[in-house]
């Protein structure tokens, strides 16, 4: 036996971040659960779909060819005058004069779907809402936009709302957790204290109260709910500090002369993550819901915003319009479902009765 | 026909994820007449464990097999028995002790309805009656005010008495057989006499069969009729007592029998050449020993001064929460520790000795003098007092625990470098971890596994490595050997030993194990209730214990590995 050091081991990264070989064995977990593996690519497949919705369903052309030049109607305008048009305003390319400018001389590329989120289709033969067609694939609202294009856009805000509204209030939660699990004591007690008061606010009045004072945006909605929605966390958080400052790894690392704010993170956070990443598809799924329910009683997006809420109230409205309430009915259940199941499969990777070794139970 | 008959027996557990399978018990033979006490013996993985609860058929079925083998008891086959047979003789015909007592014992319930609950299931009793029969079998297990013990809670109880109560609803249905599973490794070591004397006299009252598993082959040497030594599964060794212990065959069980440390004053004190320091070592233990007394003139080369050390947990009451009292966990104890130099702290559970350790080490409150290095602890700020924090450091009892479970060997060990700021770039610190290890004789080139890939012993060394690494020269032991296998206890004791010769280290020897202590003690501090009892050179204590509790202590330790119970 020598006393040489061995050479660094052999890390496994992905895009830089090293994969301990306890996230491998967790990871291969998640993936023997096939309906979570399946819910998580559906999903990341679905969400990716509808990022780039711009390009997906807008009633500007991705591309125009005219007279030798390139247009890129998607990213820029271009008054109408730039295609030989008379007015020197925006060109409206779904106008039949501007298919005329084209003819001959050049050519356009458009999206899967010729519709923006706020297109109102003035070609409808019959009184708004109007049924699917060959032209509105899932039909109109009742103020004749193309649902599908609508559809699109409101499944990313909700999506990006989510990730925003979670990834905040994880970050808040965890730190809030973690002060009262670790140092415990008169913190902890004022903090518990303050928590239950600040849990018997009525959220919903807050924000009905808010919205009338000012127009609720993205940034105000994540903001207001991030207020209340933190405290889901906390708890969980907070168990696991109080359980684990007493250990003896600990109190090693204290003998040690650690500061507390690296044992907190080196010594005990990695610890208490398991259960906390357990928690977040659920907070993902709440966050969804939530703002889906403010906009389907609208107090939440701007009026016109194109939320599966506000489509999901208008189903209600339009009883007789089948297509609307059914299509947000089964967007939601389906979207709702893969994140449980998403959420499911995560719980059970991060079990430690399957994720540790198992010790020898010999004895 | 033999009570209990256990032939070929293999017990194997499937393994999970395409793991292989562990074959914890393999090719067993072994039968209990009535009337006879046989004792398993075995080191932690030997597979006595399972074998006890393969009798009981409590495994986890069907993850645990048993691929061959019977086991009978009287003319039940309980192999392969159906539930509703196994049932009706668990309890009865059958019963088992386990280790812990506070966890085999419902905290939601009361003694009374604890052991009532298996009269009323065999027996049939009526509440009365299964009272009046609960009353009998305290009695019968010698607990003190038994009637009053039938409304306690478990957690009203002490080690011992729960034990007890263990022990009467074992009893309850007078089986034939009792299985008792490690029935005093968790009890202290005047308790344990009384436990095995106890289940010594009930076995030949009731005439039953004893089935004993233990760790430990001396303290079953007086109460078992006939051993069997298991390794790794299998049956190595067994026989008559008096025989194994006088002549055993098994090199195992020469190994298990010499796994006692000898006294540290037998030891020839120097494989390195003896240092001037050494000398004054010497003459530092006799200056201050055998008698303590507090107004003494302390030599001025005291590395560690601890001057009527207090910790009190205040009691509080009522509403308005106020301190009625105080728990006295430690009650002006005063101690000097030269470089160098051993002291060992012993006691019972609860006497203390672990908070004592936390106050010097300043990771509890307390009120007293702590002088290091001519630092007086108490005044120290916190940041002053962190860089201080590289001369002392500790070692904890359970090493698994006192490990981080999610960062390697490596990390737990450089991190002592990180936070002094010394060690160098990652590469020098790799070197310095590879030469802790190698110094605690771990092999450097595992520095990059995880503390559960290591043995008991090995984690412990690592433990100590991390306590190392920053050149402390005072260490606190917290009961470093408690939770190991006697044959690894004594080569963590070897090394503890070496290294406090190369390094002229002072230890503060925490252990309720008079056998460890005594290797490695130049003084001794008797603890009890947080009061010194006695105090002074750890041969004169060992000795001629002057107390009387200390004289308990040391009989309760060392009669049973020599002579017998009936001394």
């Amino acid at each position: 036996m020598t006393s040489v050091a061995p050479p660094p081991p052999a890390e496994i990264r992905w895009c830089g971040v090293r994969i301990s070989r306890l996230s491998r064995r967790r990871l291969a977990n998640f993936r023997a659960n096939r309906r979570g593996w399946w819910s998580t690519w559906i999903f990341l497949a679905l969400f990716l779909f509808t990022l780039p919705a711009e390009f997906v369903a807008n009633d500007r052309p991705l591309l125009v060819w005219l007279n030798g030049e390139l247009y890129v109607p998607v990213l820029s305008s271009y008054a109408e005058t730039d295609f030989g048009g008379e007015f020197e305003t925006e060109a409206d390319y779904r106008d039949p004069y501007f298919q005329q400018l084209l003819q001959g001389s050049g050519w356009a590329l458009w999206p899967l779907i010729r519709y923006g989120n706020r297109t109102v289709n003035f070609a409808l033969r019959e009184p708004a809402p109007a049924p699917p067609s060959g032209n509105n694939w899932l039909g109109t609202d009742d103020q004749a936009r193309d649902v599908l294009a609508r559809l699109i856009y409101g499944c990313r805000i909700s999506v990006l709302f989510g990730l925003c509204l979670t990834f905040f209030s994880s970050l808040v939660g965890i730190a809030a957790g973690a002060i009262q699990g670790y140092f415990g004591g008169w913190v902890d007690l004022l903090f518990q204290r303050f928590i239950e008061v600040w849990q018997g606010l009525p959220t919903l009045y807050l924000l009905i109260i808010l919205a009338s004072l000012v127009e609720p945006n993205f940034a105000w909605l994540l903001g207001l709910l991030l207020l209340f929605s933190w405290m889901s966390l906390v708890g969980v958080v907070r168990a696991e500090f109080l359980r684990a400052r007493n250990f003896d790894f600990v109190r090693a690392a204290r003998a040690l002369g650690v500061d507390d704010i690296t044992i907190m993170r080196r010594h005990v956070l990695p610890n208490a993550m398991a259960s906390t990443l357990t928690f977040l598809p659920f907070i993902l799924t709440g966050s969804v819901t939530v703002l889906t329910s403010l906009d389907f009683l609208g107090f939440g997006l701007p009026a016109g915003s194109p939320s599966l809420g506000e489509l999901l109230a208008q189903g209600k409205r339009n009883l007789h319009a089948p297509w609307l309430g059914v299509t947000v009915v089964v967007v939601l259940s389906v979207m709702l479902s893969l994140l449980v199941f998403i959420g499911e499969a995560v719980r059970d990777a991060f079990d430690p009765r399957r994720s540790l070794e198992p010790s020898g139970s010999a004895g | 026909m033999s009570l209990l008959e256990i032939q070929q027996l293999s017990t194997t557990f499937s393994g999970s994820g395409g793991e292989a399978d562990v074959e914890a018990v393999r090719d067993l033979s072994l039968n209990v007449e009535r009337g006879e006490t046989v004792a398993v013996v075995g080191e932690s993985g030997s597979g006595k464990s399972v074998t006890a609860l393969s009798v009981m058929q409590l495994l986890p079925y069907p993850q645990a097999y048993h691929p061959s083998g019977s086991i009978r008891l009287g003319e039940d086959e309980l192999i392969g028995a159906p539930p509703a047979l196994l049932q009706s003789l668990r309890g009865d015909r059958m019963a088992m002790i386990f280790q812990e007592p506070m966890t085999a014992l419902n905290p939601l319930h009361t003694v009374e309805k604890q052991i009532g609950e298996t009269l009323r299931l065999h027996q049939g009793l009526d509440r009365d009656a299964a009272r009046q029969r609960s009353l009998e079998l305290l009695r019968r297990v010698q607990i003190p005010d038994p009637e009053q013990r039938l409304e306690s809670w478990p957690h009203q109880l002490s080690g011992g008495q729960r034990q007890r109560v263990m022990i009467a609803m074992a009893l309850a249905n007078e089986p034939d057989l009792l299985i008792a599973d490690e029935p005093t490794t968790a009890l202290d070591v005047t308790v344990q006499a009384e436990i095995l004397t106890l289940l010594r006299e009930q076995q030949i009252q009731l005439n039953m069969g004893l089935l004993l598993i233990t760790h430990d082959l001396t303290l079953v040497s007086h109460i078992a009729d006939r051993v069997y030594v298991m390794t790794q599964g299998r049956v190595v060794e067994q026989g008559v007592t008096t025989q194994i212990l006088t002549e055993p065959t098994h090199p195992y069980t020469r190994k298990l029998l010499a796994s006692e440390p000898p006294p540290r004053w037998d030891r020839a004190r120097s494989s390195v050449p003896v240092r001037p320091v050494d000398a004054s070592i010497e003459a530092t233990g006799r200056a201050t020993g055998p008698a303590h007394s507090s107004g003494q003139v302390d030599p001025p080369d005291d590395l560690l001064q601890v001057d009527d050390l207090r910790v009190w947990f205040p009691i509080k009451r009522g509403l308005l929460r106020r301190t009625v009292g105080h728990v006295k966990a430690v009650d002006g104890v005063s101690l000097q520790l030269a470089s160098g130099s051993t002291i060992g702290l012993v006691g019972e559970s609860g006497s203390g000795k672990t908070t004592l350790a936390m106050a010097v080490l300043r990771l509890l409150t307390s009120e007293g003098g702590i002088r290091f290095c001519g630092h007086d602890l108490q005044l120290l700020k916190n940041t002053q007092l962190r860089a201080l924090r590289r001369q002392f450091q500790v070692v904890f009892q359970d090493p698994l625990s006192s490990l981080s479970p999610r960062l390697s060997a490596f990390q737990i060990v450089e991190e002592g470098l990180k936070v002094h700021g010394i060690g160098g770039h990652y590469q020098q610190r790799r070197a310095h971890v590879a030469a802790a290890l190698h110094e605690v004789g771990l092999d450097p080139a595992s520095m990059d596994r995880f503390p559960h890939e290591f043995s008991g012993g090995q984690r412990q060394r690592l433990a100590v490595a991390r306590a190392l690494i920053l050149e402390p020269r005072f260490l606190v032991l917290d009961e470093p050997t408690s939770a190991l296998d006697r044959t690894v206890q004594l080569q963590i004791i070897e090394l503890l030993q070496r290294l406090q010769e190369q390094h002229d280290l002072a230890y503060l020897f925490i252990s309720h194990d008079l056998r460890v202590v005594r290797a490695l003690a130049d003084e001794l501090v008797v603890l009890r209730d947080g009061v010194v009892v006695e105090s002074g050179r750890a041969r004169d204590l060992f000795e001629a214990p002057r107390q009387q509790y200390t004289q308990r202590l040391m009989q309760a330790a060392f009669t049973r590995s020599v002579g017998g119970f009936d001394s």
